[in-house]
């Protein structure tokens, strides 16, 4: 007996169509109620997935509302990958999108935070330069190297205070906020997630140095606001463990 | 701005941040210390699909680990074993204490 394939995929996915076709139990019964149980199992584990994944974005919705646009959004955007540390990528954009969050409009930059968080999490391991090495560069030198950041940085920009409404659901008697957009650093110089709230020439400075030199970046930076502090943003990449590599 | 004018002060700067870099050095935050926790209590909050913290089964089992301030992982006093073994932590995998 054979069971075709998406036939299979699309009732697992949606608990209005009958078990497919073919599918018997070891007595040679059709097994519809196994399968009933198998696919609340797949809705199940993945919904577990997504409370863990996103603890903020649950907190703010609440226990309820949160496992109803999970399993809304687990039948909308079944795992592309068997990794499930991965899985909620469009969670994000689902939720920007969704009716019953837009009187919510700074939630999907939460997931994109708690997202990025994760990502920084499970990045490659890439050890950080030493430092001294950029001591040994003369000062034209220095303009025109260009440096090579850690994937573990991750950097989420929005025009909610987005860290301050993490740091609010997670830490104990946060302060109330100021409702002022926030730019995040997310990195790991260790074992531990962190995350620091950059100023608007720090966000460009960093965003600039992929690809452009040390120089130019400085010169963007600068452009948005003459007080740029270059060695706090210098100071952050090494403390961070961020630069692995010079490229002069 | 002239370029060596600006030379110079992006020089300066990455020398303050080495300096300030050097003197706030230290024993980097936390470490993995294998061979420690408590049976239940191991670490692990990775996110979904790696379902490993609390899963150790005995105290102090040697694959299991807990996050612990750098430095002091070998230095940890814990109870001997039952045939009278010492044990310590360990930044690598143990072989003791592993469940049947």
């Amino acid at each position: 007996m054979i069971v075709d394939q998406s036939e299979f995929a699309d009732a697992l996915l949606n608990p209005d169509i009958a078990a497919p076709n073919g599918l018997v139990d070891p007595n040679g019964r059709p097994a519809g109620k196994r399968f009933d149980v198998h696919r609340n199992n797949v809705i199940f584990s993945l919904i577990n997935a997504m409370q863990i994944a996103f603890p903020v974005v649950r907190k703010i919705l609440g226990d309820n509302f949160f496992k109803a646009i999970s399993a809304t959004y687990v039948r909308n955007c079944p795992p592309k990958s068997p990794i499930l540390m991965v899985y909620g990528e469009d969670f994000p954009a689902f939720l920007s999108e969704a009716q019953q969050t837009q009187h919510l409009p700074y939630l999907g930059d939460v997931a994109r935070l708690e997202l990025a968080r994760r990502r920084s999490y499970h990045a490659a391991d890439i050890p950080a330069i030493a430092t001294e090495k950029l001591a040994y560069l003369s000062p034209e030198k220095l303009l025109k190297i260009k440096l090579t950041l850690s994937p573990m940085m991750q950097i989420v920009a929005s025009d909610y205070p987005i860290l301050s409404i993490w740091q609010m659901n997670m830490v104990q008697d946060f302060p109330q906020i100021d409702a002022l957009g926030e730019v995040v650093m997310i990195s790991r110089p260790g074992l531990d997630v962190e995350m620091h709230k950059l100023d608007a020439p720090t966000h460009v400075f960093l965003t600039q140095l992929k690809g452009k030199s040390l120089g130019d970046a400085y010169d963007a930076a600068v452009d948005i606001d003459m007080g740029f502090d270059l060695t706090q943003a210098i100071g952050l990449l090494l403390s961070q463990n961020i630069i692995t590599k010079i490229i002069s | 701005m002239s370029q060596s004018a600006k030379a110079l002060i992006v020089a300066s700067a990455v020398a303050a941040a080495l300096t300030a870099q050097t003197t706030s050095a230290s024993a980097a935050g936390k470490e993995k210390c294998y061979g420690v926790a408590l049976a239940g209590e191991n670490g692990c909050s990775a996110g979904p699909g790696t379902s490993c913290a609390g899963t150790s089964h005995v105290d102090y089992q040697g694959n299991a680990w807990s996050l612990v301030d750098g430095g002091t992982c070998e230095t940890i006093v814990l109870p001997s074993a039952a045939d009278g073994t010492a044990r310590t932590g360990s930044k690598t995998v143990l072989t003791r204490d592993i469940p049947a």
